[in-house]
């Protein structure tokens, strides 16, 4: 890799601009650290929406409920992936949970990925599918019969007070997930926002930030999610549900818009010490990924399509194709957001005085088939889920 | 009465129990013996830190088998700077004795790396002369003693 | 009656153990305010506390520190990893400020601006400035690097995840990933010439004596006599780092 990597390095050091510190050429967070924030981003958004449903109880979205803990699931276990193969030493990576050091960002998120995977996504599944696996259970035979038994953990209760436990106990998890999902992204955006060394990250609505945009891309990835399962299935799309998510989508949208537009306003008034350097770095080098990919490809376009939609009914047909657009285009811009963040922090030298550049490679542990793989994974793992645990053959509650 | 407790939480519960104790049996035997000893790290890392070959071996190290070399420096401008400023590291040398295990710059740049003119230098730091005009076809060496450079040679 | 008896031992019993619980809770909040913050602490008042000085005005830019440096410490070679480095300033008479650093001043510097368009100039040398309030050691996640009881941040190499954090979170742009090692490296402050009681590489060599290191508890040291009669000023002072390494006669130009 040696000889490699230095070539690498010569090339950048042609293309940097005005003084950066020599350490700099060497730009240590690549593509798969903007990844690894959308991923984590996803789930939170998809379960937030889940727990819309159940705890506020908005009936119209009961077709997604499943779909969207699915996929938080799929996506959730593979959170981690992109950051243990970025690591140099990623043999070393459980030192991060024996020894976590109680000041860095880093290390508590660990034990809050491992709270919100065990405590409460787990459990908030299982007990929502436990009824229905001890039915399938006793349905099929061979290995299946034998999954589904060690699925249930062995709890073949369904007398009705059991479930009335199963229900209850998954509302309390529910509540609990809450703050949970609240807290799992708000610490993604803390781990950049508490950098003081970088003023393009450190600000104190970063953490408040990536939690709006998580739940901005997440509800996207629903709907889209949502659409193409009833393609495969070959089912009627419920308008109202598409219609329901539009709305929350359109209103979280207004919010993340909203913040991250008094954050910029912020830190122009201020202009502080770094401003020069922002100011540069914002309309060169993130001038596409930031006003064309985030700004007007991935927040305003989506926004006046969703704000039509509230006031316009359009016919059916348009309506779904306007709101695949939608959430394919806001799942561009919220990556684009990521981009920026993780990207952009670092193009520019903390001495403020120079640019460094950033050649996205495409093989290699962190070049972009790499990235791309950590992302077509948690699709192929939702697939495998569905199949496994389908949402549509479950045994029908009784209120 | 009997208080009911649902199957479903005793045996989470039991699951719980058993990963917490597992990765609390793991992390007994994963955490390094030294762990903690001074602060949240490997104190051992200390030894390790303390561990790696000197290279530069101090003026001192010179000054015991020069001790002509001493004499000469310490009268003249040059005697603050350490032998191995110019001659590079000299542990290799210590050791074995050998002249090839040391430096000898010659030449106009090397001494320009301190006596050229910059506008950065401070005139009281040191002498400058511009390498561009100053006797441009001669070694340097060839009128200065680098341990005694106010001493002309003929 | 029997049962008031239990009852209120049972009671006792609790005040005592919630009072203990509360008490060790509250101190060990109080005693670590490093819970968030990191701020080390010299423990053991035997061993001294490392400061160090560069003198702007002495430095001439030789770039004899960023060489002995690498050589010490067997960094590679290549101008992408640097412990220790100068930077030439130049302030141009239209108030432009011109930085530069070829391999890290190491081969020198040749002046690139000519006289008649420089306000002033002069020279920066970088290196650690080992922080009492380090943030690269607030952010490791796992303990791989830390300050050691002389108050030398140092790394280890045998722990280091190298999740590069750290280098993210040095302002002074410091760190860097070993290219061979592939573990966080930055300066030791030759933290093994210290213990056998040699000056750091950089020091050893400086020939102007620009550079100074020395044991801030010590009142009658040479740095703490220098630091007495000098203003010196820390880098980035506003980010509260708690910097050890003491400029004379910085610039306000210098980041």
């Amino acid at each position: 890799m040696e000889p490699h990597h230095y070539q690498h390095l010569y090339d950048i050091l042609t293309h940097a601009q005005g003084y950066i510190f020599p350490n700099e050429i060497d730009l240590q967070w690549g593509i798969l650290i903007v990844v690894y924030p959308f991923i984590t981003g996803l789930v939170a958004g998809a379960f937030i929406l889940a727990s819309l449903e159940r705890v506020f109880k908005v009936k119209v979205l009961k077709p997604t409920y499943q779909i969207a803990l699915l996929t938080a699931l799929s996506f959730l276990l593979v959170a981690t992936m992109p950051l243990i193969s970025h690591l140099s030493q990623p043999q070393r990576a459980y030192e991060i949970l024996i020894t976590p050091h109680s000041t860095s960002a880093m290390a508590i998120f660990g034990f809050v990925y491992l709270w919100y995977l065990m405590v409460v996504l787990l459990l908030e599944i299982w007990f929502d599918y436990r009824p229905s696996m001890v039915v399938w259970s006793n349905e099929k035979k061979g290995v299946m019969r034998l999954v589904y038994r060690i699925l249930t953990l062995g709890v073949n209760d369904v007398s009705p007070r059991a479930l009335k436990w199963d229900r209850k106990l998954g509302y309390i998890i529910t509540v609990v997930g809450i703050p949970s999902a609240f807290i799992l992204h708000g610490y993604v955006g803390f781990i950049f926002g508490s950098i003081k060394a970088n003023p393009w990250w450190s600000t104190p609505l970063m953490p408040i930030i990536f939690l709006f945009s998580a739940m901005v891309s997440g509800i996207a990835l629903v709907m889209l999610v949502y659409m193409i399962i009833s393609y495969f299935r070959k089912t009627v799309i419920d308008l109202n549900v598409l219609d329901t998510i539009g709305k929350y989508l359109f209103f979280v949208l207004i919010l993340d818009f909203t913040l991250e537009g008094l954050d910029q306003i912020q830190r122009i008034y201020e202009a502080e010490e770094s401003f020069e350097i922002i100011k540069l770095l914002v309309s060169g080098k993130l001038y596409l990924t930031l006003f064309v990919a985030q700004g007007l490809v991935g927040t305003l376009i989506p926004l006046i399509t969703l704000a039509f939609l509230q006031f316009y009914k359009h016919k059916i047909k348009v309506r779904k194709s306007m709101y695949l657009i939608v959430s394919i285009l806001v799942l561009i811009g919220v990556y684009s957001m990521r981009w920026n963040v993780v990207i952009g922090g670092q193009l520019f030298s903390k001495s403020f005085s120079g640019f460094t550049s950033f050649k996205l490679g495409l093989i290699g542990l962190d070049g972009s088939l790499m990235a791309a793989f950590w992302l077509i994974l948690p699709i192929g793992i939702l697939t495998f889920l569905l199949w496994l645990l389908p949402p549509w053959k479950m045994v029908p509650e009784e209120e | 009465m009997k208080f009911y407790i649902p199957p479903q939480l005793t045996r989470l519960a039991i699951a719980f129990a058993i990963f917490i104790s597992l990765f609390l049996v793991l992390r007994h035997f994963l955490v390094p013996d030294t762990f903690g000893e001074y602060g949240h790290y490997r104190g051992a890392s200390l030894i390790d830190n303390a561990l790696p070959e000197i290279h530069y071996a101090g003026q001192q190290a010179c000054f015991d088998c020069h001790q002509d070399i001493e004499d000469l420096k310490k009268q003249d401008v040059h005697n603050d700077i350490h032998c191995e400023t110019c001659h590079g590291p000299g542990q290799k040398h210590v050791l074995s004795g050998e002249a090839a295990d040391i430096l000898k710059p010659t030449g106009r740049e090397f001494c320009g790396r301190c006596h050229s003119t910059n506008a950065a230098k401070q005139i009281s730091a040191v002498f400058q002369i511009d390498l561009k005009k100053h006797n441009v076809n001669r070694n340097c060496l060839e009128c200065h003693n680098p341990h005694q450079p106010w001493k002309m040679k003929k | 009656m029997e049962n008031e008896k239990v009852k209120s031992s049972r009671r006792k019993f609790l005040k005592s153990a919630a009072t203990l619980a509360g008490a060790t809770i509250g101190y060990t909040w109080l005693k670590s305010s490093q819970f968030l913050l990191y701020g080390a602490e010299p423990e053991d008042k035997t061993l001294p506390w490392y400061g160090i000085v560069i003198d702007i005005e002495k430095c001439i830019g030789c770039g004899s520190c960023a060489k002995a440096c690498k050589l010490e410490n067997d960094v590679p070679k290549e101008p992408f990893f640097f412990r220790n480095w100068v930077e030439q300033y130049t302030v141009k008479n239209d108030g432009s400020v011109i930085i530069v650093s070829p391999n890290g001043g190491m081969d020198g510097f040749e002046q690139t601006v000519p006289d008649a368009e420089t306000f002033k100039s002069f020279f920066v040398p970088k290196m650690c400035n080992h922080c009492a309030k380090s943030p690269c050691i607030q952010v490791c996640p796992v303990g791989a690097t830390y300050d050691s009881p002389e108050g030398v941040v140092l790394v280890d190499e045998k722990y280091c995840i190298g999740c590069r954090y750290c280098v993210q979170a040095c302002p002074y742009g410091c760190r860097f990933i070993h290219p061979v090692k592939k573990v966080a490296n930055k300066c030791t402050l030759c933290y093994h010439r210290l213990k056998k009681n040699l000056a750091p590489a950089c020091m050893e060599v400086c020939p102007t004596g620009a550079r100074m290191y020395g044991n801030l508890r010590d009142k009658h040291s040479e740095l703490v006599k220098f630091l007495k009669e000098h203003t010196t000023q820390v880098l980035r002072p506003h980010l509260n780092t708690g910097s050890k390494l003491y400029y004379n006669a910085l610039s306000s130009e210098v980041r």
